[in-house]
Parts: structure tokens; sequence; C-alpha cells
């Protein structure tokens, strides 16, 4: 973990409720994809946390989406604006294990850590099939990134106005994987749980207070003992998951 | 002795800071930011007879210049503690540590507390009788005179270093609380502990927290801790450590002046995890801004 400055180079929509912001700073301490930043945001009491989509070269990409108070602020944040935050939390994917043919499956505002995890299995010569799920063609965000990074796209939509009718588990039938890579809301992680074939790594969310472990805020349960997510986690393996209910 | 050196039940600090319990956990994660060190000590996360879970999840809630929490005295139980997380301690930290301690039966904190003491690096033991986040545990303790009294006489009766009683704000006369822990035998109090508080989603129309209530904590706070350590202690003869929303040098100041002979940090730790470290850093500088020579000097000043 480090605390640094960063300062905002740019901050636009990509969605009705989907931002990405770009930030420029020391983000050497960000090693794993899958690891998160926690961002100080005048006026609110906590931190922030939010997933990496990207770091390199001293630039920070973030994708979040509105849904509070602290995410409100962001969307409203100016280029320029500087901002304390927290980097290399959490302990992020690891590649080693994927095999030749990783599948990564994205939901929502789960999809972006995936992004950074692409590249570098990419970039690991490993052959990269991705599942994006959005409720509808309007909400789709980050479809030609993935594919700029030359990997297999497949997108889902709910309602079926983009690409395969219906969530991400209706599209797994027709791809070949090794290992896979999740993040996104819990009932499509509880249903690739149950859906998919082989091992894999599920990225969670939960409520955090300092977000580097000291404070036992978003503790869970596993089968390998008690973890929290902000430091042992976000991302447990598929044999080690207990679900709460 | 420096200008910032206070004498705490006997037992020197370097300075009067210390992150209170549950927002250090057993010092290690700190040691990787900076030399912990440099702190007056530090109350170790709350340990209790058995290992335990905590509460449900979600237990963290944001507020106005603070937050709620409902951990529920998460931690390894006392064995795993002595055997585990101390030994881990002792290679980042070479000072004496406050222990603290959390019970639900009198034979609880007793156990609890005659193992620690035994544990060398162990200078204090911090008893908390006063966690609002555990059904018909902790609180029922701190919220009534005799029992409070039961708890510091069974803990003193088996140990050997100093007991600082940990109050709860949340009662009628924090006074009289503190009083009757004294006339028992308590070497010192600590005080305030959370706030009991909760939220409540607009969206859900639920409770933001599993537990639907926790522990408000967070600069919020701190007015209350002014007062209640200035009345505490001005009732009793044995030391304050004062704590409750503190996050600057200037903090500190006012609250010693209050009648703190030591101050605690807690969920200042969480938003800015150097606060401490900054804290006495700036001491020095604050201090001559405030023609304060030691700080030693202006406990309990303000009559």
């Amino acid at each position: 973990m480090k605390q640094s400055f960063f300062r905002i180079i740019n901050n636009t929509q990509l969605t009705e409720t989907v931002y990405k912001m770009k930030l420029s700073g020391d983000v050497s301490d960000i090693t794993s994809p899958g690891q998160f930043v926690n961002i100080k945001i005048d006026g609110l009491y906590l931190r922030r946390p939010i997933s990496v989509c990207d770091s390199e070269n001293d630039v920070l990409t973030l994708i979040y989406k509105v849904v509070g108070k602290g995410t409100e602020k962001m969307a409203e944040m100016e280029i320029g604006t500087e901002l304390d935050v927290l980097t290399g939390l959490g302990n992020g994917y690891n590649t080693a294990v994927s095999g030749e043919k990783p599948l990564l499956i994205g939901g929502g505002v789960g999809v972006p850590p995936l992004y950074m995890l692409a590249k570098k299995l990419i970039a690991e010569g490993k052959k990269v099939n991705v599942i994006l799920g959005f409720n509808t063609k309007a909400e789709i965000f980050c479809e030609e990134d993935f594919k700029a990074l030359g990997a297999e796209v497949v997108v889902a939509t709910a309602d079926g106005s983009y690409g395969v009718k219906g969530f991400v588990t209706d599209a797994l039938s027709d791809v070949d994987y090794t290992y896979f890579y999740t993040c996104g809301p819990e009932p499509m992680l509880k249903a690739l749980y149950k859906a998919t074939a082989t091992s894999g790594q599920f990225s969670f969310e939960e409520r955090m207070g300092c977000g580097f472990g000291a404070c036992m805020g978003c503790s869970c349960k596993t089968i390998t003992g008690y973890k929290r997510i902000c430091k042992d986690g976000p991302v447990l393996e598929k044999e080690e998951i207990l679900w709460a209910d | 002795m420096g200008r910032l050196s206070v004498d705490l039940c006997g037992l020197p600090l370097d300075n009067p800071i210390i992150p209170a319990s549950g927002t250090f956990g057993y010092g290690y994660e700190f040691a990787e930011l900076y030399d912990i060190n440099v702190l007056g000590t530090f109350s170790f996360k709350g340990t209790t007879k058995d290992p335990r879970f905590g509460n449900p999840t979600p237990r963290i809630a944001e507020c106005n210049a603070g937050m709620i929490n409902a951990v529920g005295l998460q931690n390894p139980g006392v064995e795993k503690v002595i055997s585990e997380e101390l030994p881990k301690l002792k290679k980042c930290f070479n000072k004496k540590v406050m222990a603290n301690v959390s019970g639900f039966a009198v034979e609880d904190y007793a156990y609890t507390c005659e193992k620690l003491d035994k544990e060398e690096q162990v200078g204090w033991l911090e008893v908390n009788v006063s966690c609002p986040n555990v059904h018909g545990g902790g609180m029922s303790f701190g919220t009534n005179p005799e029992a409070a009294a039961e708890v510091t006489a069974a803990v003193k009766k088996v140990t050997t270093k100093p007991v600082i009683i940990k109050l709860s704000p949340n009662v009628t006369d924090i006074v009289s609380i503190a009083k009757a822990c004294e006339a028992a035998g308590a070497d010192g109090i600590s005080l305030i502990n959370t706030l009991l508080g909760m939220r409540i989603d607009l969206k859900t129309k639920k409770p933001v927290i599993a537990n639907k209530m926790g522990g408000f904590s967070g600069s919020a706070i701190f007015p209350v801790a002014v007062s209640m350590v200035y009345r505490v202690a001005n009732a009793v003869s044995i030391p304050v450590v004062g704590m409750g929303g503190v996050s600057s040098a200037e903090d500190v100041i006012e609250l010693m002046l209050a009648g703190a002979t030591a101050v605690e940090v807690g969920a200042a730790n969480l938003i800015d995890p150097y606060v401490c470290r900054d804290i006495i850093n700036d001491l020095p500088a604050v201090m001559d801004k405030y023609g304060i020579s030691n700080l030693k000097d202006i406990i309990g000043g303000v009559k």
C-alpha cells in the first residue's frame, strides 16, 4: 500500500451512469490486476474503494458507476483536481494458474478490473476469451477496448438488445476455456459458481471501513478461514468460497 | 525525557499518542507503512476468551464527519493472540503494548486478562466494559456501576499490571461508573468508547448495518469526548486516557487540557493510516504556537 497524490487527466461519461477517470501519479504499488485504490473525497468521511481498470506509465484508469454520494462527487470532478489516493490495495488476480485459454466474465461495473487482467494474460501469450454482461445495449462499455487488446469478446444483454440474449451464463456453452476469472454482482457470481466447468477466481465487493486490513469491517467466512475482503481479497478462489446463504 | 513524554500509570510514554483498539489490528499492517515505534504505545485489537467472527456484514456505515461500525469483536481468541499475533507484533514494536480485553461474563474478563498479564510485552490492560456491538455482552457491564466495579475487581485480583477500564458514553452518569471502577481498584480510566448509532438506507428502507446499530465514532464525537473526559478527570484521582474523534495535534492538546494523561486515536487511522505519526510530528510546532513547553504540564489544565 502507498499513499500518494494523483491529478485528474480526464473524466468522461461512458454511459448514463458509468464514468471513466484517468489520473496521473505514482502507480508503482499497483502490482496485480484486480487490485483497488481508496480515494479520499472532500466532504465525505470514508474513502471510496474503486477497482483499477488499468495502470501503466504513471497513469491510473478507473471506471466507476455513480451509485451514491461518493461517486456522484467523482463524476463532477474537474480535470486538474488533485486526489489523495491509497494504491495497491487487495490481492488481485493470479494469472499463473490460468492455463492456455483463460475466460474472463464481467457483469456491469464488474467489467473494469478484467481489462488490466486481459492485458496481462495476453502479454503472457494466452488466448483470452471475454464474456461481458449488461442489462441493455445502452449500458455497454469496454467492448471495443477488450477487442483492441486482441481478446475474443461476446456480449450478453438481459433484454436481448445486443449480442446474446440473456445472462453471461447463457454465453458460457460456446466457449472452450482452461480457467476463468470473474467480477460482477453477487447473483452473477453465484450463478457462475454453479455453471462453470473449471476452477476460477472471483472478485467480491463489500462495504469497507479502511480498505487496508485494519478495521475488520469487510470480513467474510471462507473454507480456509475468516478473510478480509480488502486485504486477503477481493479475489477469492472458487474452492474457498462459502456463500453467506 | 522529551517535551512530549508523559507517565501512564507508572510507565513512561515517549509521547501520549496511542492508536485505539480496533483501528490498528495487532500493529503489523501499519508497520509496513511507517516505524510504529514512534508511537507512545498502541492498544491492540479487542481480545476475548474464545475466537469470534463477529457480526454479519455490512458492518460499516458512513455518517457526517464519522462512521458507524458493528464489527462485533472479531478476534482469534486469547490463546491464538498470544501464540500467533504477539510474536508478530514483537517483531515490529519494541515498546510495551496495551492489551485490550472484552468479555461476556466476569470470569471471561478475568481469564483473558490473567493470560495477557503474563506476557512480557503487555504494559497495560485496557478492559473494555463498553462495546455496544454484542447482544447482551459488554454493554451491560459498562452501564452499571456495580457491574463495572465487579469486572474491575475480578481483573485486579488476577493481574499485576496497570488495569485501565474503558468506559461507554452511552450511560446516564459516566462519573459514577468511573468512580465505582476507581474504588474497585482500577489504575486508570479510558473514555469514550463509541456512541450508539444507526443509519437507514432510503432506497432499501432497511438499516445500512446488518446488526442494525453500531458504534458511532469519528470527528463528530470529539466534543462529547472533551466533556466526558473533563467530568471524569475532575472526579477521579487516577489517570484518564482520552479518546473520541481525535484527528490532530490540536485535538490532543484540547483533550489533555480537559484532563487526559494520554490520548487514543481511533477512526482517523482508518481514513489516514499515517495520522498518528503525523500528529506526533506536528505536536512540537503546535505546542510552540500555544506556548506549551511540556505536554505533561497541561494535563487537566482547565478547571
